[in-house]
């Protein structure tokens, strides 16, 4: 009996990932619900740039690399060529939610029937740790060395708030990948992204709370405590939008 | 009753890229090349195609790379300060060897400049369309005509050897009317697209469009083999036209609207008894060198005609290896030369020789 | 032969249109012919012009600096025009907006109350159609009937109502006297 296998869609190939960066569970978790749906044929996925620049050799479907932020342009634009196959990007804090906030909103305005998976770890990665559009009042990253200050930096941004506002958008929910209990809730929300997906009912967009022990500073353990007692306060979880009965 | 059409520059290249088989569209309205979107927007649902006015530049170009990624003819359209906004996605859509075709109907500028006639994106078009070592094919047209007829060679140049095309106008050309044949066409023989990104269905590996290399020696191979595409499309695909070369003292060289006023120069400059000619790029990039070359070896002297500061000028002195003197006149900003303006010039130039 | 046309008025005087006209017919008569708008803001109604060149052979420069025929609907264009025009060439006014006439004695001159005849006869805004009917008959480029006929076909059939009042405007320039 097997126990445990790897989803036919993740690639056989190792993750660069940090040790405890909850990126490779949320890659895994992407590729059930590919494989689940048997989709893997017909979907092309979009990496963002960020850590996760190299999805495009994690999944096994067709795999576009996007620049920093115009993802979900270049999904609008295949998927609307391509109005038959399954269309998702997977993009990061940095690049969803600063530098493609245009290209975001646009997308779930015109109600783009596309998948976004938004990984919100509230701090640039790649980069080495500097202030991330969603970083917390108070945080420290390299480039707010003293903390967030609002009055300089400014303040974060919840975007399944903002985007539920938008006619366009079907289905938006907040998860979160610090327990198993919500890892089961995010494998839930993001097959059903995909579903509505497939059943053109438009824009769906999945935020996953995520941890970065390396640019935190912190043990994966810690890093998963530090979410839960942090970042979902200002971040709650929950779905913000959902038109998919109607 | 002839085939003919009147119709506007902008006009003509949109209903050129349907008749080529173009049904995506993704652009931003920006004067002066409106004509292009409004045109498109009008017909595109009509052949089962789509025209989408995206949030902004950056978005328009960046939906081009995902339908051409997807193995889609697709093409976007814009002004220069839109096309400054695109130079990124063009340089990933370099970079992943993507197809397809952008159209700038160029206007004044910097910044916001003006919405008159230029051709001030020479050095944007045909050397520095966006970072990274890249080339782009450009083409020049001098007519209505001719903005149809290269948009159709450009959708079959981009598929051809996978790169972007871009067809480098300008606001006269695309406000101006002439008539149009439409039925003038030579579709090529082109391969199939088997490296989309369009599913693979469980029949072949993935494809991956891309262009990150963490292997220096990677890019670096993957630079060289686009190069040595780029000099493939010199060798077959350069285009020119002469006019009156072979006894020219004096040739000019000159591309779109610049040309047109140029060939009245020089027809006023024959019927006076000076010999001028006229060599008209009409590949930018590829830079035709071969003509040049040749009228270097009887003319006694160059000039280069442009709507700008003299973008043109050091690819001319390279193509004659600098063999005789080379003038230029140009008007800048919107502004544009008459055919008197450029004889007196020619006139100046012959007291010298 | 080579024949280069100004039109030159008002935005919202249907400068852009007659001028089509006129390209469109050569066109239609197997002539090279190019049209050449001024456009941005002046389409919103500052000073409008546009070049039409019609000719036998292949046509360079599309701009018109000197004129054969310049066709002026207000003051402006005569003022900055009328110096232009080729000698030998061609002046077609609109004397209800221009009240001045040329003292050039080397080209030939026309003046018709356009935009009167245009009112007086329940044809507002026609007096861009009412100029070309007065050009037909000061320069023998077209002939009367043939345009008269393009111009009925090429205005669409959801639009058939605006033929008769366009050739009416033609008429009306023809035969003014």
């Amino acid at each position: 009996m097997v126990v445990f296998e790897k989803p036919k869609s993740l690639s056989p190939v190792p993750f660069h990932y940090c040790p405890g960066c909850t990126h490779g569970i949320v890659h895994r978790l992407v590729a059930e619900a590919i494989d689940k749906l048997e989709i893997e044929g017909s979907t092309i996925g979009i990496a963002p740039v960020g850590c996760s620049v190299f999805a495009y050799n994690y999944f096994e479907c067709d795999m576009i690399q996007a620049a920093h932020g115009r993802a979900p342009a270049v999904a609008t634009g295949l998927k609307r060529t391509r109005p038959d196959s399954v269309v998702f990007t997977y993009q990061g804090d940095g690049d969803l939610a600063a530098i493609g906030t245009a290209e975001t909103v646009h997308a779930a305005t015109r109600g783009e029937n596309i998948t976004i998976i938004f990984i919100n770890n509230a701090i640039y990665g790649m980069t080495g740790g500097q202030m991330a559009p969603t970083t917390l009042p108070g945080q420290i990253t390299t480039t707010s060395p003293y903390g967030r200050d609002r009055k300089i930096q400014g303040n974060p941004i919840r975007i399944c708030e903002m985007l539920s506002t938008l006619d366009g958008a079907a289905y938006v929910e907040r998860v979160s990948v610090d327990s198993p209990k919500n890892i089961m809730r995010a494998k839930r929300s993001i097959e059903k992204a995909f579903r509505t997906q497939l059943d053109k009912k438009g824009f769906s967009l999945v935020e996953v709370l995520s941890t970065c022990p390396t640019n935190w500073g912190m043990s994966p353990v810690e890093s998963l405590e530090w979410l839960r007692t942090n970042m979902i306060p200002y971040y709650p979880l929950g779905v913000f939008k959902d038109t998919t009965e109607e | 009753m002839s085939t003919k059409v009147l119709m506007k520059g902008n006009e003509a290249i949109a209903e050129a890229a349907i008749k080529s088989g173009c049904r995506y569209f993704f652009g931003y309205p920006i004067t002066p090349q409106t004509e292009i979107s409004e045109h498109l927007a009008k017909r595109m649902p009509k052949v089962g195609g789509l025209c989408l006015q995206a949030e902004s530049e950056v978005a328009a170009i960046n939906m081009v790379m995902g339908a051409a990624a997807g193995g889609s003819r697709v093409m976007t359209s814009s002004s220069s300060p839109g096309i400054s906004l695109k130079s990124e996605g063009l340089s990933y859509i370099v970079g992943c060897d993507l197809p397809c075709v952008i159209v700038n109907v160029q206007r004044g500028g910097p910044g916001l400049g003006g919405i008159q006639p230029a051709q001030s994106d020479y050095y944007q078009a045909t050397k520095a369309g966006g970072h990274g070592d890249m080339r782009i094919v450009v083409l020049a047209p001098a007519s209505v005509q001719e903005m149809a007829a290269l948009t159709a060679e450009a959708f079959d140049i981009a598929d051809l050897y996978r790169t972007p095309v871009m067809i480098l106008a300008d606001g006269a050309l695309g406000q101006m009317m002439e008539p149009v044949d439409f039925s003038v066409s030579s579709p090529r023989s082109l391969p199939e697209k088997d490296w989309a990104a369009k599913g693979h269905g469980g029949k072949r590996k993935k494809n991956i469009i891309n262009s990150l290399y963490m292997d220096p020696a990677d890019l670096e191979r993957s630079v060289h083999r686009r190069f040595a595409r780029y000099a493939d499309i010199k060798d077959k695909e350069t285009r020119f036209e002469e006019v009156m070369t072979e006894d020219a003292d004096i040739v000019i060289v000159a591309y779109g609207i610049t040309s047109r006023i140029c060939k009245s120069a020089l027809n006023m400059a024959r019927s006076k008894g000076i010999k001028a000619g006229l060599v008209r790029p009409i590949t930018l990039s590829p830079f035709p060198d071969a003509p040049l070359k040749k009228a270097a070896e009887s003319a006694k002297h160059f000039l280069v005609a442009e709507l700008n500061m003299g973008q043109m000028v050091d690819d001319v002195k390279i193509a004659i290896d600098c063999q005789r003197p080379v003038t230029f006149f140009g008007r800048t900003g919107g502004m544009m030369p008459s055919p008197e303006d450029i004889l007196e010039k020619i006139e100046d130039i012959v007291k010298s020789l | 032969m080579t024949t280069k046309i100004l039109l030159s008025g008002f935005g919202g005087q249907g400068i852009l249109f007659a001028g089509k006209q006129l390209a469109g017919f050569a066109m239609h008569s197997d002539y090279q012919v190019t049209w050449l708008p001024s456009y941005g803001p002046e389409m919103r109604g500052g000073a409008a012009n546009c070049s039409v060149i019609i000719s036998d052979r292949e046509i360079g420069a599309p701009q018109v600096s000197f004129p054969d025929v310049l066709i002026a609907l207000n003051l402006p264009s005569f003022d900055k025009f009328e110096p232009k025009v080729t000698p030998g060439g061609l002046l077609i006014a609109d004397s209800t907006l221009i009240p001045k006439a040329t003292e050039r004695t080397d080209i030939r001159a026309a003046y018709i109350p356009a935009t009167g005849l245009a009112s007086e006869n329940g044809l507002d805004g026609l007096a861009n159609v009412i100029m070309l009917g007065k050009l037909l008959k000061e320069r023998a480029i077209f002939d009367f009937d043939k345009f008269c006929n393009y111009m009925a076909n090429s205005i669409p059939a959801s639009r058939a109502s605006l033929i008769e009042k366009n050739q009416k405007a033609l008429s009306i320039g023809y035969n003014y006297k």
